[in-house]
């Protein structure tokens, strides 16, 4: 078992071995999650400005809680689970349409389509806010606009090329075989396409599944973009509204950005296997 | 009489023609519509949310926009404006500065992470999913903490860490000398997590067999991890870098949210300008400019780094 990792640290035998260890993960775990750990502290102690931020609290109290509450913290929180569920159900539907004619097709095309899929990775929305600004306001030929309403947030997250790419080449590795067997008994495009291939990227569907959802959650330019009024505003685009309080000083914040990691933190601890499957692959590297 | 004829034979021939090795016309135009009905959403949204604001920029770029009266062609005279204004010249050095500082402190601290975090224990385990928390934390939360954290009298959380190391208090994103490096090392410390998750990937990419050679031939840990270990992660530099400095130059919510720009300009970047033209002060040709300016220098990167990766396979 020696020889299994390039420092040899994990292998290392002995005391000294495990006391470096030891202080290692423990500055580690410090720097990494200590901010994150002060902020779930201080909304639930008395912390009323940046001096009061600790990890270790004198007392506990839900005045911050409280106080949240009163400043629409839930209405916000309301809103950034509407846009990322309704969002991510779109964008999951849209990848695995278009993976499946990326994939599974071959028509004349179909090159120039992933280069454009490609393409769009280099234009998120904060590169194109000035424009998208004035288009979101009054899109072309529909004349609709998407400006002060969730739907503004919703529609444009619902195509990315990321889970595109993943969706894809996942449903590359799928036998033809499978494919071929179903049409010879009679079923239709749509039934191949939902009864034969779609139950066999449960793994991909995880992976856009987890990406898409932090994606969506960290939109800071969109809903900047979209919302007129607070009361669109998500979760993360709210706090900086809440920075101060005239009872609680920082406390409000505190609750809000703690809010506001939580979800994406359990996500992640609850599918972490599908998210380091999806970091490592090749679309990332795209 | 010869059309009738010439019909007459087409029909024998329709008949005649064998199914299975050509269709007819209507199953063949089906399945040939069928992958573009599959793409048509996500082409659609493309062409709305991508591919429209684009040219649009282009469009308004030679353009100044004026709202409900017209917009007037200037040539390029935004391009001029943008390119001459002492602002421009400042946010593209702070943008490269900053672009910079967190690729290599991301790619640093991310490769010393993974060495020290590589194995199959169950702590270590544990201990990288907790490293890894600030990237699957929103940006947004990210900056907020980091403003407390940055706090800067002396009973600010961070300055009583390096109170306790003897040094400071520092003002970090107060004072124009230390507001950048204050950016920076947010960004690293979001960076280098996901950093070390790539170079994890590729240090389990590399050949065993190799490892237990050197130790054989009596090298020791740093001639191993130099001669072994770092020539078989480069294409994970190769990877890590394009992709950083990608995204280095299109930094926006954590400036716009630690300092938006500040203190007296000293961390604006290109697009927390081209936002400020753009929607507060209504330049909206100007921001345009800027706008296409920073997308054709993406252009060239994406390109030159997959031209470069052709050539590496």
């Amino acid at each position: 078992m020696r020889n299994e990792t390039a420092l040899g640290l994990a292998e290392a035998r002995g005391p000294w071995a495990r006391v470096l260890r030891f202080v290692l993960y423990t500055a580690l775990f410090m720097v990494f999650a200590g901010p994150l750990l002060a902020l779930m502290v201080g909304a639930f102690t008395p912390t009323v400005d940046p001096t009061q931020f600790t990890l270790w609290p004198d007392r506990l109290s839900l005045d911050n809680l409280e106080r949240a509450v009163d400043r629409n913290v839930l209405d916000y929180l309301l809103n950034s689970f509407l846009v990322v569920g309704g969002g991510l159900a779109l964008q999951v539907l849209v990848s695995v349409f278009a993976g499946y004619a990326l994939a599974r097709k071959r028509f004349r095309g179909s090159a120039v389509v992933l280069v454009l899929v490609l393409a769009t990775m280099m234009l998120p929305e904060e590169v194109l806010a000035v424009p998208l600004s004035v288009l979101l306001a009054d899109l072309p030929l529909l004349h609709v606009s998407l400006v002060g309403s969730l739907v503004g947030m919703i529609v444009p997250v619902a195509a990315w090329g990321f889970s595109i790419l993943v969706m894809t080449e996942f449903m590359k590795e799928i036998p033809k075989e499978l494919e071929e067997s179903a049409r010879l008994d009679g079923a239709g495009e749509f039934r191949v396409f939902w009864q034969v291939v779609l139950p066999l990227c449960r793994p991909a569907l995880g992976v856009i599944g987890i990406f898409g959802f932090t994606m969506i959650w960290d939109q800071y330019m969109l809903p900047l973009l979209v919302a007129t009024d607070p009361a669109q505003y998500t979760l993360p685009l709210a706090l900086r509204s809440l920075r101060s309080d005239d009872q609680v000083g920082i406390g409000v914040l505190l609750v809000g950005a703690f809010l506001a990691m939580l979800p994406s933190v359990l996500a992640f601890l609850a599918l972490q296997r599908s998210f380091i499957r999806g970091l490592t692959s090749g679309a990332v590297k795209g | 009489m010869a059309v009738t004829e010439a019909r007459a034979a087409s029909r024998k021939t329709q008949a005649r023609r064998p199914a299975p090795t050509a269709p007819p016309l209507r199953s063949r135009l089906r399945r040939g519509a069928t992958p573009w009905l599959f793409l048509a959403p996500a082409l659609l949204l493309f062409l709305y949310f991508k591919f429209i604001p684009m040219a649009e920029a282009v469009r308004m770029s030679f353009q100044e926009v004026r709202p409900f009266l017209g917009n007037t062609y200037v040539g390029g005279e935004n391009y001029a404006e943008i390119a001459g204004s002492s602002d421009f010249g400042a946010a593209v050095w702070h943008t490269v500065v900053l672009a910079v500082a967190t690729t290599a402190g991301s790619i640093l601290l991310g490769l010393a992470l993974a060495l020290l975090l590589e194995g199959q224990t169950r702590s270590l385990w544990f201990v990288r999913s907790v490293v890894f928390l600030p990237v699957v934390t929103a940006m947004a939360v990210v900056a907020e903490v980091w403003r407390v954290m940055y706090y800067p009298a002396e009973g600010g959380a961070l300055n009583s860490v390096l109170g306790v190391l003897g040094l400071g208090p520092s003002e970090f994103l107060n004072s124009p000398d230390s507001s950048l490096a204050s950016i920076a090392f947010v960004g690293i410390w979001r960076g280098a997590p996901y950093d070390m998750m790539i170079f994890l990937a590729g240090l389990a990419g590399v050949d065993r067999v190799l490892y237990e050679a050197s130790a054989v031939d009596g090298a020791s840990r740093w001639r191993r991890i130099w001669h072994v270990t770092l020539p078989g992660l480069r294409p994970v530099f190769a990877i890590l870098l394009t992709l950083a400095a990608i995204r280095g130059l299109r930094v926006f919510t954590e400036v716009f949210l630690l300092t938006n720009g500040g203190p007296d300009g000293s961390t604006e970047v290109l697009l927390t300008l081209t936002y400020k033209l753009g929607l507060e002060r209504n330049e909206l040709g100007v921001a345009a400019a800027g706008t296409v300016l920073l997308f054709l220098v993406l252009l060239v990167l994406t390109v030159a780094s997959r031209l470069r990766r052709r050539e590496v396979r």
